[in-house]
């Protein structure tokens, strides 16, 4: 129970953040009108992706160095969650486009990136799909997933000097920075985010434990 | 160093005296610019510019793919008995730039022959092919020793390489536009800075991350 604090604490942020997201009053903008109350829902994704993201890339540079196979079912198992973070975020995020944007794709930056970020997380598990042996499987794959990784983060800063973005906060669009981002509206984005990420690291832990399971099994003789 | 230079010459002249593959690869760039030809004509200048760089990834896939996947899985267990890891990268990331940027040298004068010759400024624009190959190359040939250990083909290089390469390919056609139109473009060097950061970080990332991949 005592180490079981967190899902607890998970759960009740986010019924708080889907019945207060929907429910709490926020600031009227123009165009943005209701659709503001996507940030408890489409922002998380990101910062949950971001995060699972890293942790998978660490327990990656954890295998190359300790060479436990108990990394690598780790760093799979953050990475698919990511992925599918990233799936979600992408739909929430055109969903929201097409109302304010008028079409579900304009070729912003911040699409852009994530596009490129979920096709080479794709083409890593078709890598991992396509290699029998285990260890060579989690040797190669880590060695991918650190170098992927690492172009990825230069990557946020080409991009946006290449095309405009659309987002709020960017190109002279009302944001959610310090004189936009409502008091009202932070009190359920914060919970919120944290929420979201503890339902992504909590999915990852059982993941593991499957897959730690399975190792063993197969493993065992 | 020497064992650098003598690696780099032995893959050279390898493929000096397999004449086959090499001038498959030349065929392969005919081929794939006739055919651009073929269903586009002579197209306006940015759709040019677009066009000669898609023509790049491709040439890139399949010319550099051969610098892992052409040598014999036994044959780097006696490489592992006498070169260093990093050394044996190094020598190959280099040989695989000078493919490169001979066999762009080589498209570049196919598609001003066949699609028009919109370059205004030569001497940039072959700059930029010339980092454009360096960039190139090195990820692809970091990629083709991934490829080459998980025992694929050329084609799980392609998609593990082309989303990563797509912001360098961005980088490039943006430099590339200074030389063919006359708009004036703010920050050239800056961006050109950027892609031969990026193409040194991508050396060093390799240099660091090839040795895991060497050891069995």
């Amino acid at each position: 129970m005592r180490s079981n604090w967190w899902k607890i604490l998970c759960v009740v942020l986010l019924a708080y953040a889907i019945i207060g997201g929907l429910l709490l009053p926020v600031p009227a903008r123009h165009i943005l009108n209701e659709t503001i109350r996507n940030l408890y829902f489409h922002v998380p994704m990101w910062f949950g992706m971001m995060l699972l993201f890293g942790i998978s890339f660490y327990h990656s540079l954890m295998y190359l160095r300790k060479q436990d196979m108990n990394y690598d079912i780790k760093a799979v198992a953050f990475l698919k969650i990511g992925v599918l973070f990233s799936c979600l975020g992408m739909i929430t995020g055109m969903e929201w486009a097409k109302y304010t944007w008028g079409e579900p794709w304009s070729n912003d930056p911040k699409q852009l990136a994530t596009a490129i970020c979920m096709l080479s997380y794709f083409a890593y598990l078709i890598l991992r799909g396509g290699i029998k042996d285990e260890e060579k499987r989690a040797k190669i794959s880590a060695v991918y997933n650190v170098f992927a990784f690492a172009l990825m983060i230069p990557l946020l800063f080409i991009l946006p000097r290449m095309v405009d973005s659309l987002h709020p906060g960017n190109g002279g669009n009302p944001g959610f920075n310090s004189y936009d981002l409502d008091s009202r509206m932070r009190l359920v984005f914060y919970p919120a985010v944290i929420g979201w990420f503890l339902l992504g690291y909590w999915i990852s832990t059982l993941h593991i434990r499957i897959n730690q399971i399975n190792y063993k099994r197969d493993n065992t003789f | 160093m020497n064992q650098l230079i003598s690696l780099v010459k032995k893959d050279l002249l390898i493929e000096w005296r397999q004449k086959h593959t090499l001038f498959g690869v030349l065929l392969y760039v005919g081929a794939t610019v006739f055919a651009v030809y073929i269903m586009n004509g002579q197209p306006e200048v940015k759709v040019w510019n677009a066009l000669f760089w898609i023509t790049q990834l491709f040439v890139a896939v399949n010319s550099v793919a051969k610098s892992f996947l052409q040598e014999h899985p036994n044959r780097f267990r006696y490489y592992f008995t006498v070169v260093k890891p990093s050394t044996f990268l190094l020598a190959k990331m280099l040989y695989s730039m000078v493919l490169m940027l001979g066999i762009s040298l080589i498209s570049l004068f196919l598609f001003s022959i066949l699609l028009g010759n919109p370059v205004i400024q030569t001497a940039v624009f072959v700059g930029v092919t010339a980092a454009g190959s360096l960039a190139l190359s090195a990820v692809f040939t970091f990629l083709s020793a991934i490829a080459a250990r998980a025992q694929q083909n050329a084609a799980l290089m392609a998609i593990l390489g082309f989303p990563l390469v797509i912001p360098v390919l961005m980088i490039l056609s943006n430099l590339a536009l200074s030389a063919i139109s006359p708009v004036y473009q703010e920050g050239w060097w800056v961006m050109m800075l950027v892609l031969l950061a990026l193409s040194i970080l991508v050396i060093i990332l390799g240099l660091i991350l090839f040795p895991f991949l060497w050891q069995e």
